[in-house]
């Protein structure tokens, strides 16, 4: 077969920052497959030299307005592993919880506003709103609501307000707790719809074996804050030896940098969890699994957008069952928290290095910082996880293409967009942060 | 009557502005009925280049965006910088605390030639822009209020008193009373005192009254004991452009 093949996806849409799909195929052969990552640098890691540890988590939130809520716990807990600060179990709790919000809320977006309209044959989900307005309405309404118990939670989820380094500086009044359970509870008739809507979901057939990686632990619970760092090949580290995993590497046409570890690329994010972790799924969320024909290893990437629902159910549930303990135990408000600048030495300061691993809606993030005997920041690095991915999705293109060659080029071309849009890429956030080397690290 | 054409852009910036349309809610669709939204990337991907009302979240950093912002005003009819990036330079400012050169080379490395970059501009600093939403994320009911007086073709005056104000109507015990600085003192309000009701402390991300009460500050600084740099490494974060607003009225004499 002689065929050629220019596909060209300049600022791919329905995804969060900059990137271009390049696929060129002549007289049939794959002659160039890239994500091309065109996002402008914005240099946060050098900006961060010179400020208290105390700004961190206010700046490094600013990095992505999607997992602003992610990228403030992974900060956060840098901060706190390089100042020596525990935590309390109650501010854990808390943090959990507001993890699985964002995991929620950022799902919901992508599996309804960015992926829906490929699988109904829309540009967006605004022809929906003529055609599926009951699917519109609830999508807006279960986004609504998550913002609505982060709102109360923390202020507000866009650049969460109260979450700081020592804990939070405002806690949930018991009205607060009853309203953001009553919240919850009504979203599962929601969730409940949205499992039908994903039963009828025609996903692309198409898997290649992956090498998966994400938080993993010895313990019963599904690791979203804190554990090791494991993958589908083997690998186990703690999490301080996150660069013997992530192993960067520069390419000239992506301002984020690449990454490897067992074999030449690796996959993060919802179905990276779910292969890991699947046995330490909440028992309704193993349920939905069932109804949605998963079950792991799955190594098909379209079906990340699968994984992210069942990882719904799982966030839904155990945040429920985290607020009846917080109602039933009590909220201790003695803990509440205003640091500053650390002004009053609320927070033992001493020199140190520090990691957070935390998974966030797309993957596994690292925030790693270096400070000095004043909690001044010397050095920061931060490794997001569609980083990790972009070079998993071109593996995953290089494979694909030569399968889809007899399609038209627009099949292609929606083919390439839905695998590189599955992967729920977060490109603001991972050409933020490149190629960062620390001298005597 | 024919609905105006509205069109999101983003430059520099974490796109949670843009982020705070879509939690509107199904109250979005409301909005929705009022005007026709031709271009959104984040979330739509239809394209068009024909657009009456230009909404744009970021900053300029590069000479490609200075094209690029020149050319969306020459378009728009009205021009929305929306979010602290595109009104003040807010989080991006901070490469100006730094030489250019060295903060590309400490990210990148030998990789910093692949990467242009330019000083962080808000950007009235380029074009004209007709109206201003601060914030950092924008706050949702001034967003609403800018929106109806653009689509009205009304002016919108933003708040020039101190975050203070708006802080004492909540009855917030003051940071300073606890200890802690805060640039509540010399900021825009019109947040409603939006971290501060949640317990933080206000870190300027609308950016500075135009008159500031310099010797109240300083009494302020002196009754906590709180040295004047902390204070001007706190403004540096969000307002560190400014200094290009302030320069720029110098050359003009």
């Amino acid at each position: 077969m002689s065929k050629n093949i220019k596909v060209n996806v300049e600022y791919l849409t329905r995804v969060e920052g900059h990137g271009n799909i390049v696929v060129n195929v002549a007289d049939g052969k794959l002659q160039e497959c890239r994500l091309d990552i065109v996002e402008s640098p914005r240099f946060f890691e050098g900006m961060l030299r010179g400020r208290s540890i105390f700004e961190a988590q206010h700046i490094t939130s600013r990095i992505c307005g999607i997992c602003a809520c992610g990228h403030t716990l992974a900060s956060i807990q840098a901060a706190e592993d390089a100042l020596g600060f525990i935590p309390s179990e109650q501010t854990i709790k808390l943090r959990k919880f507001l993890l699985h919000m964002e995991n929620l809320d950022s799902h919901i977006l992508h599996i309804y506003l960015l992926v829906a309209p490929d699988l109904l044959g829309v540009k967006s989900f605004v022809p929906l709103i003529q055609t599926h307005n009951t699917v519109v309405r609830r999508a807006l309404r279960m986004k609504k609501e998550c913002n609505d118990v982060c709102d109360i939670l923390v202020g507000r989820h866009v650049h969460p307000i109260s979450a700081i380094v020592g804990g939070f500086t405002k806690l949930p009044r018991e009205k607060d707790l009853l309203r953001m359970l009553d919240i919850l509870v009504n979203l599962r008739a929601d969730m409940k719809a949205t499992l039908e809507l994903a039963k009828t979901f025609k996903f692309p057939q198409f898997s290649r074996p992956t090498e998966y990686v994400s938080l993993v632990n010895d313990q019963g619970e599904y690791p979203m804050l804190s554990g090791d760092l494991g993958s589908t090949d083997g690998l186990r580290m703690p999490k301080k030896d996150y660069r013997k995993l992530t192993n960067e590497f520069v390419v000239s046409h992506s301002s984020a940098k690449h990454t490897k570890a067992s074999r030449q690329s690796y996959a993060v994010g919802a179905l990276a969890r779910f292969n890991l972790n699947y046995d330490k799924l909440h028992p309704k969320a193993k349920e939905a699994a069932k109804a949605l024909g998963m079950k792991p290893p799955v190594t098909n990437p379209y079906l990340n957008t699968v994984a992210q629902l069942i990882e719904c159910v799982h966030s839904l549930e155990d945040s429920i069952e985290i607020l009846q303990e917080l109602k039933a135990k009590g909220v201790d408000y003695s803990q509440e928290v205003v640091v500053g600048l650390n002004e009053l030495g609320t927070i033992p300061v001493k020199a140190g290095t520090g990691v957070g691993a935390v998974e966030v809606p797309r993957g596994i993030l690292f925030h790693e910082y270096e400070i000095d005997n004043k909690g001044k920041i010397i050095n920061a690095n931060c490794i997001i996880p569609t980083g990790q991915n972009v070079n998993n999705i071109e593996q995953d293109m290089k494979e694909l293409v030569p399968q889809i060659l007899d399609k038209s080029q627009a099949e292609i071309t929606l083919l390439m967009e839905m695998l590189v849009r599955a992967y729920d890429p977060c490109i603001s956030c991972s050409a933020h942060f490149l190629n960062v080397k620390f001298v005597g690290w | 009557m024919r609905k105006p054409k509205v069109a999101f852009f983003d430059f520099s910036c974490c796109e949670g502005c843009q982020l705070q349309v879509a939690n509107f809610g199904e109250a979005l669709l409301d909005i929705l009925g009022l005007i026709d939204v031709v271009m959104f990337r984040e979330v739509m991907s239809e394209k068009s280049d024909n657009y009456d009302v230009a909404i744009v979240e970021g900053s300029i950093t590069t000479s490609h965006d200075v094209e690029r912002i020149k050319k969306i005003r020459a378009t728009a009819k009205v021009l929305i910088a929306y979010g602290s990036c595109a009104t003040i330079g807010g989080i991006n400012g901070m490469k100006n605390n730094f030489d250019l050169e060295d903060i590309k080379k400490y990210v990148y490395q030998d990789g910093a030639k692949y990467f242009e970059s330019i000083s962080t501009h808000p950007l009235h600093q380029i074009v004209k822009v007709d109206y201003f939403v601060h914030g950092c994320p924008v706050y949702q009911p001034e967003f609403v209020k800018v929106l109806k007086c653009a689509l009205a073709g009304l002016s919108y005056v933003v708040p020039d008193y101190a975050v203070c104000v708006e802080c004492r109507f909540n009855e917030n015990v003051c940071m300073y009373d606890k200890g802690i600085t805060c640039l509540g003192p010399v900021t825009r309000a019109g947040c409603n005192s939006w971290c501060i009701n949640n317990g933080n402390i206000c870190y300027g991300c609308r950016g500075m009254v135009s008159n500031p009460a310099k010797n109240g500050q300083m009494d302020i600084l002196e009754k906590y004991k709180i040295p004047l740099d902390w204070v001007q490494n706190k403004m540096n974060m969000y307002n560190k452009p400014r200094e290009l607003d302030i320069n720029e009225q110098k050359h003009k004499g």
